[in-house]
């Protein structure tokens, strides 16, 4: 079943491989064709394009693209931008980053998957690096990762609360799918929450855990399928969930946590003052790690994948295809494995913070606790 | 470094910040806690079913412990009420025999003392009857001798010759 799924899923990616569109990234403010350097590309340039492309977010959702007549599925989102007022529009008026839109008396134009404010002509100032020098205005757009991310949510609910449902019905034994959830929900539980928070803290982070190990993992795992789908390769998006880590663990730790970090017991007095900022750059960065282990494992996952199926049109021959499939193949395999690991280390590594937090050391000052049980 | 920062998505990340937050809590609504409590139900359910068993063994053991027990006292019960009867049965025939015995012994006694009488009467009987034959026969005898004269002045000498006069 798993393997018809892969397969399936290589034939997307090379689909989605060979139509990729990246017209944008070569018309700034020329029409299409008149280019002199789009001929020029090299392919190996061309495929370096596309998998940036891939790993980046954009505004609309394209699940295959022709670069040679411009035809193809692309399922155009929402733009919400925020620049003295709200502007709301599709991004199909973009075209892919041609046409420059006008809303409420401003201009906005797409360049490289970012908006930026333009003039009437869609001038664009690059630097020498070609970064735009140009104001972009805020931008919550719902973008594809957003839309994958309510999807995610949406699915979750759907999974657990089914779940959490055919326990009435059945007499308090899952059913179904929740036959496959439930052990996990307890492997969470009974492997990462218990071990690592302990008896009696764990339930006040269970809720977190839970939540952030099937969801890491679910979208991981829809980054494996063929719909060009990356959102935990996002540096934002593991910012956001490393950033939840660190406000609880900061926010729920003991007496004993802090007193860890600036005045550590049992070391000199000059330790302590030594050991103080290096415990307090600690705790940034613990959730920092847990940011790019999740966003470097992911991206480059999807990076090696791309490329390897990218080797079809650098050999175009017979030698291409089934070696490209082969590789791939054997490392959509290991990307099933990773999707679940990393999730797994998200969560544990969480589960461990939060057991710092809360760890009570009452072997080295009894007496304090018992203080601070009284209260 | 300087891409990632430029590259960083504020409204991805505003989006994943909200959206996992409301997901966090709507999952804990109806996901989570349902779910577990509905498991922690189901634990305890099994605890509790299991240590009921455990106590039933052992209410089992016990039972059966008692049960033996029970049988063991039935059983002793019976062997004495058996050696009871049997004693009893013994005793009966003992004192049947000793009766029996002291009756016979008493029959006897009086069979013979009936049949010594008996015997005296019957002697004491002969005794008179011989006594009366005797006499008779002597009667005859004298008749016979004493028919005449002679003969009884004689015998009245004879006679009168024993008595001694005292």
């Amino acid at each position: 079943m798993y393997k018809i799924q892969y397969y399936i899923s290589i034939v997307f990616f090379l689909f989605s491989l060979t139509f990729y569109a990246s017209s944008e990234h070569d018309s700034i403010s020329m029409p299409k064709g008149e280019n002199p350097h789009q001929e020029a590309k090299s392919l190996r340039d061309e495929i370096k394009e596309d998998i940036q492309h891939h790993l980046k977010d954009s505004h609309d959702w394209t699940f295959f693209h022709s670069k040679i007549d411009g035809s193809g599925f692309t399922i155009p989102l929402p733009v919400i931008l925020i620049d003295n007022g709200l502007h709301v529009f599709m991004s199909s008026q973009f075209h892919h980053g041609e046409s420059i839109v006008e809303s409420n008396g401003n201009y906005y134009k797409l360049y490289h998957n970012k908006i930026y404010k333009t003039d009437a002509q869609g001038t664009l100032n690059l630097d020498e690096h070609h970064h735009p020098t140009n104001a972009k205005p805020w931008d919550f757009s719902i973008t594809k990762s957003v839309v994958v991310i309510i999807l995610a949510a949406l699915l979750m609910l759907w999974m657990f609360s089914s779940l959490a449902k055919s326990y009435k019905k059945n007499n308090g034994i899952a059913t179904g799918f929740g036959r496959f959830l439930e052990p996990l929900v307890l492997f969470v539980r009974d492997e990462i929450a218990i071990p690592n928070i302990g008896e009696k803290h764990y339930k006040r982070y269970l809720n977190y855990l839970l939540t952030i190990f099937f969801f890491v993992w679910l979208v991981n795992l829809l980054g494996l399928t063929p719909f060009g789908i990356n959102v935990t390769g996002n540096i934002a998006v593991t910012f956001a969930l490393a950033i939840l880590t660190y406000l609880i663990t900061t926010f729920t730790a003991k007496k004993d946590y802090w007193k860890h970090i600036f005045w550590m017991p049992g070391v000199p007095t000059l330790m302590k003052i030594i050991l103080a900022p290096i415990e307090l750059l600690g705790t940034i960065i613990k959730p920092f790690s847990l940011m790019i282990r999740l966003y470097a494992n992911m991206t480059a996952g999807h990076v090696v994948l791309m490329s390897i199926l990218a080797l079809i049109f650098i050999f175009k021959s017979w030698v291409g295809g089934p070696l490209s499939f082969g590789l791939a193949f054997a490392l959509s395999l290991l990307e099933l494995l990773v999707a679940a690991l990393q999730a797994y280390i998200f969560t544990m590594l969480s589960a461990l913070y939060f057991g710092m937090a809360v760890e009570e050391h009452e072997h080295e000052h009894p007496h304090e606790e018992a203080h601070a049980e009284h209260h | 470094m300087e891409k990632l920062i430029n590259d960083f998505s504020y409204g991805l990340f505003f989006w994943q910040l909200v959206l996992f937050i409301g997901l966090i809590f709507v999952l804990k609504k109806y996901a989570w806690k349902p779910i577990l409590n509905a498991v922690n139900e189901r634990e305890e359910g099994i605890k509790n079913a299991l240590a009921q068993a455990e106590q039933a063994r052992k209410e089992m053991l016990n039972l059966t412990a008692d049960n033996e027990r029970i049988l063991k006292e039935a059983r002793n019960e019976r062997e004495e009420l058996l050696k009871e009867a049997r004693s009893i049965r013994e005793n009966m025939i003992e004192t049947a025999k000793n009766e029996a015995q002291t009756e016979a012994h008493k029959l006897m006694e009086k069979a013979k003392e009936s049949i010594e009488t008996e015997k005296l009467a019957a002697i004491a009987d002969l005794k008179k009857q011989v006594a009366v034959l005797s006499v008779d026969i002597a009667e005859k005898l004298m008749k016979d001798q004493l028919a005449s004269k002679d003969a009884q002045v004689k015998l009245i000498d004879t006679m009168l010759k024993d008595v001694k006069l005292n």
